[in-house]
């Protein structure tokens, strides 16, 4: 118990301590060297910013936020439900898994313009772009997931006659969970990149700005230590999204994933 | 009779089964093989034979690509049941769940399902272990879980794929004596695959033994020792000379 005790708390304690050395290290250089502050602002004044600016960057944040936890729902609702169908059918997942692999790899900054003209309402559009960044790894994910069921226990669901909505609920989606919740960790960060991505294109989406839009703003008018906040801010929610989704993970496989089982030896 | 086996009700009747496989791979040729109601027919054989591919053609899992294979087994499902040389179970559930799959897959839920998962995981021994997951259990443990689902549905026919293979001496033997019990209290018909000869000996109450390439079936024994069968019989000599005779059959089968 001791041991673990120690553990976690060199866990938390040896990058916070990291951390801490490299923002002093940070602003002793700033300091000697005498940088401007529009070049590279020392800790203090990015802080500083954080505090004066704090409640307006937090109201953009939550334009970002929910325009990213939106995308991320959709995609994890329809990449599931994409990766299904592809399951069912293979002459379906063969026809149509190449186009989600265009998707993926077409840029988004390059087809973001396009669809911020074709589709009229702001939201709309910047949930499209960072949806269509965030799918894929959960349906490409899921899909592996679903076709993983161990043979044997296949060969049984049909040994006791089965039907295929039988086999699809009671093995093949609980097979597939442990792929989509990790489809799932790695979509939370390109929701939130898809959506600062899309902010930028679109530069101000009407009444509300989001952070992405701020950090501009805050270049063109050489405001770098509110720029470094606006950073600060968008690092910590996507570290925020990780924890909350690998917590929500390892809830639902505690019981019986190795990735989150308990380990009682070692 | 004395041991129980009814010598005149055939459940099972192979007739020229022959499998080849997409690959042209010739697995099992020629194959006739007739099993009573009750017996403990153990398949013996150099791993290679069409030991498993046998068993999954009798299963219905695997078609033949010619002869019958005739069952005097209801159609309906649960009426076989089938353990694999991995315990195949569904690590997501615990153990009373993974015993209950067949009732669920056949919509039957209830007291009365519950009632009969819970006796059987309770005759092979995990009586409070209903609700632990597998990962918590130890190899002979997941195997005996394995046992009580293919039990649950009280088949008429069990079909064994080297269940007990990957496990260790002690355990193996635990599980040679409990599978025995189980067979002397329910009686279902048993095929059981396996490469140990002295595993096969203790277990049957018959042994075909089979040369490979392709498959065949090389001899049938009808095995002599007496029954009950218990730690006694590993050292008797009726054994010993069974054990013998199987393994010089089964050197001979190997070397044709």
């Amino acid at each position: 118990m001791n041991r673990l005790e120690n553990k976690i708390w060199l866990r938390v304690g040896a990058p916070l301590t990291i951390g801490i050395l490299l923002l002093a290290l940070w602003e002793a250089a700033v300091d000697v060297s005498g940088v401007p502050v529009y070049i590279l602002p020392p800790p203090s004044a990015i802080a500083w910013s954080l505090w004066v600016d704090g409640p307006s960057l937090l109201g953009s944040l939550l334009v970002t936020l929910r325009i990213t936890l939106a995308a991320l729902a959709a995609a994890a609702i329809v990449g599931g439900l994409i990766a299904l169908v592809f399951s069912l059918s293979r002459i379906v997942e063969i026809s149509f898994f190449p186009y989600a692999v265009i998707l993926q790899v077409t840029p988004i900054v390059a087809i973001a313009p396009l669809i911020i003209i074709w589709v009229h309402t702001p939201f709309l559009a910047l949930l499209t772009c960072a949806w269509i960044v965030a799918f894929f790894p959960i349906v490409s994910n899921t899909t592996v997931g679903l076709n993983s069921a161990d043979r044997n226990l296949l060969a049984l669901f049909r040994l006791y006659g089965a039907s295929r909505a039988q086999v699809l609920w009671f093995l093949r989606i609980p097979t597939a969970l442990p792929y989509f919740l990790a489809g799932l960790r790695i979509s939370g960060g390109l929701a939130l990149i898809g959506a600062v991505v899309a902010e930028f294109v679109a530069g101000t989406g009407g009444a509300e700005t989001g952070l992405a839009y701020r950090i501009l703003e805050a270049g063109y008018r050489l405001a770098i230590p509110r720029l470094f906040a606006a950073l600060f801010l968008l690092s910590a929610t996507g570290i925020v999204i990780y924890l909350v989704l690998d917590f929500i993970s390892r809830r639902l496989l505690r019981n019986w994933h190795e990735s989150a089982a308990a380990r009682e030896e070692e | 009779m004395a041991d129980g086996v009814s010598r005149d009700e055939t459940i099972l009747e192979l007739r020229g089964v022959a499998k080849r496989f997409g690959s042209g791979v010739e697995a099992l040729a020629g194959i006739d093989l007739k099993v009573s109601r009750g017996e403990f027919l153990s398949i013996v054989g150099p791993s290679g034979c069409g030991k498993s591919t046998l068993l999954r053609i009798i299963a219905g899992l695997t078609p033949p690509s010619a002869g019958t294979c005739r069952l005097a087994v209801d159609h309906a499902p649960g009426r076989i049941g089938f353990v694999f040389q991995d315990p195949t179970l569904m690590p997501w559930s615990t153990v009373i769940a993974n015993v209950l799959l067949p009732f669920r897959i056949a919509r039957r839920g209830g007291a009365e399902a519950s009632g009969r998962a819970l006796a059987a995981v309770r005759a092979v021994g995990l009586g409070g272990f209903e609700d632990a997951y597998p990962h918590q259990l130890s190899g002979g443990m997941r195997m005996r879980v394995s046992i009580a689902r293919a039990l649950v549905t009280d088949p008429d026919l069990l079909l064994l794929d080297e269940p007990f293979a990957a496990l260790d001496e002690i355990t193996r033997m635990a599980l040679n004596d409990d599978l025995l019990r189980l067979w002397a209290e329910r009686r279902p018909t048993i095929l059981f695959v396996t490469h140990s000869v002295f595993e096969s000996v203790f277990l049957s109450t018959r042994i075909a033994v089979m040369g490979a390439r392709p498959g065949r079936i090389a001899h049938d024994f009808t095995v002599d020792v007496p029954q009950p069968r218990d730690r006694a019989t590993r050292t008797s000599p009726e054994y010993g000379a069974t054990c013998d005779a199987v393994s010089a059959t089964l050197l001979k089968a190997m070397a044709t």
